[in-house]
């Protein structure tokens, strides 16, 4: 290979006869600064305007803890509930056949396609008390639109196809054979489902919950039209930012975004941390 | 999709699994999509089509229809570099760069939005330089623009990326060694390769441009008929109170999404996508 290198190997990469490296790689590095790196550094730069103390008096503010609070409880909670049904929809989509399996397929991908202020007035009409739902659980005392339990219902419908999507590959690998030596040894369905098949969706279930926490926590237009947006009780942490920005609060505002920011990501390395000793201990 | 591990429901137990799966699906996928139809339709065809006919509405896909024919091409090219330089070189940093790429994935959009406003706005970083050159960058179409670009800066390049690992040097050094230019190894050799995905990826990086919301609200000022994208309007619509007139615009990005839907389907049906990255941002 070296021989066709036109000039001699720089330390920190290995020598490719392909051209257009320089090119490319310049491109990506000079377009990801722009795009990402230099805005993430005025945000990441921003709070501290006023020190430390500054930071952490806008995050601990009252309402705005309240917030973060409940941003991250619903979507830890939706994530949690997603990775039972996400479960159990990639199971009964991957090992049966029904009519419109292949559709009712497509339509788990909707919650990513739609945009988030269609699924946000959609909900807030279908929880309101003259919605189809919410008019069934109104004579039931049940209130889901403008309360917190609404941003709850929200983010169920926006983690669903992260938990789906991570199955699903998983399960179609997973050899039906495996499941049939355990119930032929003996293994009763559950058994087999608990030790066989679990243990095998270790994985890519905590990745659909890492994946729809991360978004959970963050989103904002699925929410804020079902949520009712009180500071204090139903209030999500997105919407403290842009109340934050009207009132010119830019540092208080970046606060809130830098705590947003640093929970998600280690949420996302702590999952890819246990994922990878599941992996290491293996299923079938 | 293994169809031949598939089984038929011929037993209670299944039945109720597959009775329960599809009754939530319907509760949770199809009862909102119901909702914006029929919400749409409830004043009749006289008022659906006559939302698509106000200036504002009209100014407000024109706009979407421009943040999206400005984002796609961009991170279009963006990802195809990407993925040549990751894909078909080794060098140190590798890594980082792809968890770089990923990273807008696991941010609000709310945040997308306000990282423009510290960096740009007047109060920003270069908002003292924006200012003495005239140019009006946040609460202006500029911004608007921007966010969209981050918001959907991954969706492409992670379509190509592992593509272009799996497919590996061998052709692009076999057209080389027979005297093909750069250019042209590009051209005619990787990017009849990776089409597909390209197109799967530009699919799923168009609709989310056309369909953002949180970021470009932060930025938008929303001043009808000059700063307001298509989701922006909806909002605005039903926050008058004009519910009719919001789920009919509503239900034009809501046929975008079936649409997107049905080809990104297609397209992984015919096999000419990786099935691990059938979702939007699946792992």
């Amino acid at each position: 290979m070296a021989a066709f290198a036109p000039s001699p190997p720089a330390s920190w990469r290995e020598s490719s006869p392909l051209p257009g490296f320089g090119l490319a790689l310049g491109f990506t590095v000079l377009y990801l600064s722009a795009i990402i790196l230099l805005p993430l550094a005025a945000l990441v730069t921003r709070p501290w305007q006023h020190g430390v103390g500054g930071f952490l008096g806008a995050i601990f503010a009252p309402t705005t803890l309240e917030a973060l609070r409940l941003s991250f409880a619903a979507a830890a909670a939706a994530a949690a509930a997603n990775v039972g049904l996400g479960l159990l929809i990639a199971w009964v989509l991957q090992r049966y056949d029904f009519p419109f399996r292949r559709v009712l397929d497509a339509l788990v991908d909707l919650p990513f396609a739609l945009p988030t202020a269609v699924a946000g007035i959609a909900l807030a009409t279908l929880y309101g008390p003259r919605g189809w739902i919410g008019g069934l659980l109104e004579p039931l005392g049940i209130k889901v639109a403008y309360t917190p339990l609404g941003v709850f219902v929200a983010l169920l419908a926006v983690g669903l196809p992260f938990v789906v999507r991570s199955v699903q590959p998983v399960l179609a690998d997973l050899d039906a054979a495996y499941e049939e030596a355990a119930r032929t040894l003996g293994a009763g369905a559950l058994q087999t489902f608990v030790r066989v098949v679990l243990p095998a969706l270790g994985p890519a279930l905590t990745t659909g919950f890492a994946l729809a926490f991360a978004r959970g926590a963050g989103e904002y237009g699925s929410v804020i039209f079902i949520a009712g947006n009180m500071p204090g009780v139903s209030e999500i942490a997105p919407l403290v930012i842009v109340g934050k920005l009207e009132q010119y609060d830019y540092s208080g505002a970046a606060a809130v975004g830098v705590a947003m920011l640093t929970v998600s990501l280690a949420v996302l390395i702590a999952t890819n941390t246990v994922q990878t000793r599941l992996s290491r201990r293996g299923g079938p | 999709m293994n169809a031949a591990a598939a089984r038929r429901v011929d037993r209670p137990g299944p039945l109720v699994l597959v009775m329960v799966a599809v009754a939530w699906l319907l509760v949770v996928i199809g009862l909102p999509l119901a909702t914006v139809v029929v919400q749409a339709l409830a004043k009749g065809l006289g008022v659906f089509f006559g939302t698509f006919r106000q200036p504002d509405a009209v100014a407000a896909i024109r706009l979407t229809l421009l943040a999206a024919a400005i984002a796609v091409p961009l991170n279009a090219a963006f990802g195809l570099a990407a993925a040549w330089s990751i894909a078909k070189f080794e060098f140190r940093g590798k890594s980082l760069l792809i968890t770089l790429i990923d990273l807008p994935l696991s941010m609000s959009p709310v945040i997308s939005g306000l990282v423009w406003v510290l960096l740009l706005g007047a109060r920003g970083w270069f908002g003292p330089v924006l200012a003495a050159a005239g140019v009006k960058v946040i609460f202006a179409v500029p911004g608007i623009v921007l966010a969209t670009i981050l918001v959907t800066v991954p969706l492409i390049a992670r379509e190509l990326i592992p593509l272009m690992i799996e497919q590996g040097t061998e052709e692009e050094l076999a057209a080389t060694t027979l005297g093909a230019g750069g250019w042209s190894v590009f051209f005619r050799v990787t990017l009849p390769n990776v089409r597909w995905a390209l197109l799967h990826g530009v699919l799923l990086c168009n609709a989310r441009a056309m369909g953002e919301f949180g970021a470009v609200s932060v930025l938008s000022g929303h001043i009808r008929g000059v700063t307001e994208t298509l989701p922006l309007h909806i909002e605005a619509l039903y926050n008058d109170y004009d519910f009719a007139g919001a789920f009919s615009a509503a239900s034009l990005l809501a046929g975008l999404a079936i649409v997107t839907l049905i080809a990104k389907t297609a397209l992984e049906r015919a096999g000419a996508v990786n099935p691990s990255s059938r979702g939007f941002h699946a792992p």
